[in-house]
């Protein structure tokens, strides 16, 4: 107060300029840094860290619970454990079995709890306290596109699991990001001919949506191929994403008159309303004079497992699937199968995949760097990964492979063989232009090294 | 001093030394032994710490002090969040507007939960605002999405206007900063084995919960915090002496509002994303927890609760059977095998056991939370135990109360 009341003189305004340039100054003290090195958390020593980020509670736990398995496996066969699983068939020779660039592969492991927030938090403890290098996992594609954003923000790799919307290399691409796993687009186009084939280009469909942003992308691609194919579609419905019981929105399904029902659901929702879809008769039905079909756009083995009886003959898409039989397929499926006693799960299959790329790209780059990480993985063609030739696109870091259309099988010979291969869709038909509408917005940006 | 008295004075400077020392104090084991794990001197751990405490704080303000148990707290902390990540995309990185906003939205939501919720007591109210905080959630998972963005989370992005800062800087998303100092800045002390980090968003962090602490503090000691512990003690007796308690009870209800906005605002200029799941009912009842925890009703109580679950949280969440396997490296195999069966239900996923179990423990033998371990512990160590008439006046002067 007294200061207020002193009339203005030379010296308070001197004053006043002193502490005002010094608080203009601090900045510059905060600029300084103590590691002087070109890159954010440069292994110094004879080891580099990978962050593990897997949901190991909530409703995705089983798939994190596979992707930490595949992870431990891929990090045995870089440090020259094992049997080396896809690195014998890899097409890339880079990899040496000792490790990344002659350091051995530590890792950490966190919890997403399938929850951004969460999510971020355990990456942002990965990447400040126990210098991690590079990021992976992630079963759920909100959290893929938090933490992918996170990553990009600090300065280090990031390389999706199990992720399959639309905007994880569509409008929240980012350059520090990416993605082995194929996507909604792709599942809608691979699809398509298939049911085509099976139930003709004069049908009614009906669709189910997870209220969320993984649902409406899936929605939209499956309608638009399908719709492409001359079908019509009757009515989109959303659903919480938390309900268990669906038989409130099956029974609209019953009273219009479509005659295919499309499951935009995954995990334990897929399960639910797949569950409420038979028991309600849907598919002893006959509309139209034509058999009433269900179709589930994503389709995992887990997921298939939990169904039970009720995937018998049910069209879906997936990434990969253990009875593929490629070599790389093949010695992977042995080495998964060796160690736990289990084949592998399509979520293992990808994060091990991704372990295995980020491994190789930087062995080829010759550094940890994330932009010459960046720079090894666009544009990167390679082959003997389980998925035939693929190809990581420089323009959104999305995996061009083959797509696997399934059918859940009638006689199943095992608890782990509910899903046999209808379709493999060849890459070239899942391949879309970067500016497609349903990947529109979004910018790469550049790659960001962290300092 | 500061128009405290002499016990706050000295609670408000010990606080204020903890929060300064952080950075030396959570980091006591050398970086490269094997008890590095339990560190949690990192930058965002201690600005979690700190903005979980700033929420507690407020929580405490409506619950510790009116008995008013809100289920809803999550939803004002959303609502800033959303707000502040608005103000980034639309304005400036600058976290000064974005924090600002946050506590004004948060208000102004809580103003209306408040004004609804607070025709109700007791049970009723905790329903009412769970009702709304659910409602929120959900209407920021899905049917809000275009303001929201749904399930993953609002975040900035390069083609944002920010029009009184730049869209983007060399293709990257510029960083959020204070007039220039970005918050993840850090500079980090080597001394020794020792690693410290300094961050610049922390100690943005310490500032604003000094000020909320001292606001916190003195709004105990007013009349107006009497006021609303008498809420507490008897509300019907004070209806009865013709006082209407209700602009107590909804101011406290703003103002602990306000607080779960200012976390929100911090959360989002530490890391500039906005998800739906801040809202969920979890979120609202793991504040319940930290106050419960800590001790309601006392000043720092919900400060240490919030640092204990986000501790847990944190660190155990992240130890796996590979750590364990290296700690017992020494022993033989068998006996190291069956350690890490034992350990292994309590750590990696099973962290919220872990959580569960101290939290039943502090509930069943300290009812008054940590506050009241810390008191019992400080009156082994006084030097003069009470004498014998002393106690017994105690004793005789318990039931009066």
């Amino acid at each position: 107060m007294s200061l207020i009341r002193k009339p203005l003189n030379r010296r308070s305004i001197l004053r006043a300029s002193a502490v005002g340039g010094a608080a203009l100054a601090t900045p510059t003290v905060f600029t300084s840094r103590a590691w002087s090195a070109g890159y954010l958390n440069e292994p110094t020593g004879s080891t580099v860290t990978l962050g593990f980020n897997v949901p190991q509670t909530g409703p995705y736990a089983d798939e994190g619970a596979d992707e930490l398995r595949a992870y431990q496996l891929a990090v045995e066969h870089l440090n020259g454990g094992g049997d080396g699983g896809m690195m014998g068939t890899f097409s890339s020779k880079a990899l040496k079995g000792n490790g990344i660039l002659g350091k051995k592969v530590e890792y950490v492991t966190g919890d997403t709890q399938t929850k951004s927030d969460a999510a971020r938090a355990s990456a942002k403890s990965m990447i400040e306290k126990d210098g991690a290098i590079m990021i992976t996992g992630g079963s759920s594609s909100g959290v893929a596109v938090a933490v992918q954003a996170l990553c990009q923000e600090a300065g280090v790799i990031f390389m999706a699991g199990l992720t399959h919307s639309n905007d994880t290399t569509g409008k929240d691409k980012r350059a520090n990001g990416f993605r082995h796993f194929f996507n909604s687009y792709m599942s809608g186009a691979a699809l398509a001919p298939v049911l085509k084939n099976a139930y003709g280009d004069d049908r009614k469909a009906y669709h189910l949506t997870a209220d969320y942003n993984w649902g409406y992308t899936t929605e939209q691609a499956v309608r638009e191929s399908t719709e492409a194919l001359g079908w019509e579609t009757v009515e989109t419905v959303k659903t919480p994403l938390a309900a268990t019981d669906f038989s409130a929105y099956i029974t609209p399904v019953l009273q219009s008159d479509a005659d295919v029902l499309v499951l935009n659901h995954y995990g334990g929702n897929m399960v639910n309303s797949l569950t409420n879809a038979v028991q309600f008769g849907l598919r002893d039905k006959l509309v139209n004079g034509k058999q009433f079909e269900i179709i589930v756009p994503l389709y995992s083995r887990l997921m298939a497992k939990g169904a039970g009886e009720n995937v018998k003959g049910i069209f879906g898409s997936t990434n990969w699937h253990w009875s593929l039989q490629d070599e790389g397929s093949k010695a992977f499926v042995k080495s998964f199968g060796q160690k736990y006693g289990f084949p592998p799960s399509q979520a293992a299959h990808t994060t091990y995949v991704q372990a295995l790329l980020y491994a190789d790209a930087c062995e080829r780059a010759g550094t940890f760097n994330p932009c010459g990480v960046v720079e090894a993985l666009e544009g990167f063609e390679f082959d003997g990964l389980g998925n035939g030739k693929t190809l990581y696109r420089a323009e959104d870091h999305q995996c061009f492979k083959d797509v696997l259309v399934v059918k859940g099988k009638e006689n199943p010979s095992s608890e782990f063989d509910l899903l046999e291969i209808v379709e493999v869709t060849p890459a070239e038909q899942v391949t879309y232009d970067p500016n497609h509408p349903q990947m529109a917005g979004g910018q790469l940006g550049t790659c960001n090294p962290g300092v | 001093m500061l128009g405290l008295n002499k016990k706050d004075a000295y609670l408000f400077l010990l606080v204020l030394a903890l929060v300064v020392f952080a950075p030396f104090l959570l980091n006591p084991f050398p970086e490269n032994s094997e008890l590095a794990q339990f560190n949690a001197g990192y930058p965002d751990l201690m600005q979690r710490f700190l903005i979980f405490g700033i929420f507690a704080i407020g929580f405490n303000i409506l619950f510790g002090l009116t008995g008013y148990l809100s289920f809803g707290h999550a939803a004002f902390l959303g609502v800033g969040s959303y707000a502040g990540v608005w103000m980034m995309k639309l304005l400036t990185m600058n976290v000064i507007p974005a924090i600002f906003m946050s506590v004004v939205f948060a208000g102004l939501f809580s103003l209306l939960v408040g004004y609804i919720s607070l025709r109700r007591s007791g049970i009723y109210f905790s329903i009412l605002t769970l009702a709304f905080a659910q409602m929120s959630f959900s209407l920021a998972y899905s049917v809000l999405t275009p303001i929201t963005n749904g399930e993953t989370g609002l975040q900035l992005a390069l083609d944002d206007p920010r029009v009184l800062g730049v869209s983007q800087v060399d293709g990257s998303i510029p960083q959020a900063n204070l007039f220039g100092i970005p918050m993840r800045e850090s500079f980090e002390l080597s001394l020794g084995g020792w690693l410290f980090t300094f961050n610049a968003g922390y100690y943005l962090c310490a500032v604003v919960m000094m000020v909320a602490f001292y606001v916190a503090v003195r709004i105990f000691r007013s009349p107006f915090g009497m006021m609303l512990r008498a809420v507490k003690s008897n509300q019907q007796r004070m209806n009865f002496t013709g006082l209407n308690s209700k602009p107590y009870t909804l101011a406290a209800f703003v103002i602990s509002g306000m607080y779960a906005g200012l976390a929100g605002g911090l959360m989002v200029a530490m890391d500039p994303l906005a998800g739906a799941e801040r809202m969920q009912w979890t979120a609202s009842g793991e504040v319940v927890l930290m106050t419960i925890l800590g001790g309601a009703g006392t000043l720092i109580g919900p400060v240490l609760g919030a640092g204990f679950i986000k501790y847990c949280e944190n660190i155990f969440s992240k130890i796996n059977d590979n750590i364990l396997y290296g700690w017992f490296s020494g022993l033989p195999e068998g006996l190291a095998d069956a350690l890490v069966f034992v350990i292994h239900p309590f750590i990696g996923k099973g962290w919220h056991l872990t959580l569960g179990i101290m939290f039943m423990l502090i509930v069943i033998f300290l009812p008054g939370g940590i506050m009241e371990g810390l008191e019992r512990i400080g009156r082994l160590f006084k030097r003069k135990p009470p004498s014998e008439d002393n106690a017994a006046a105690q004793a005789s002067a318990a039931p009066a109360e």
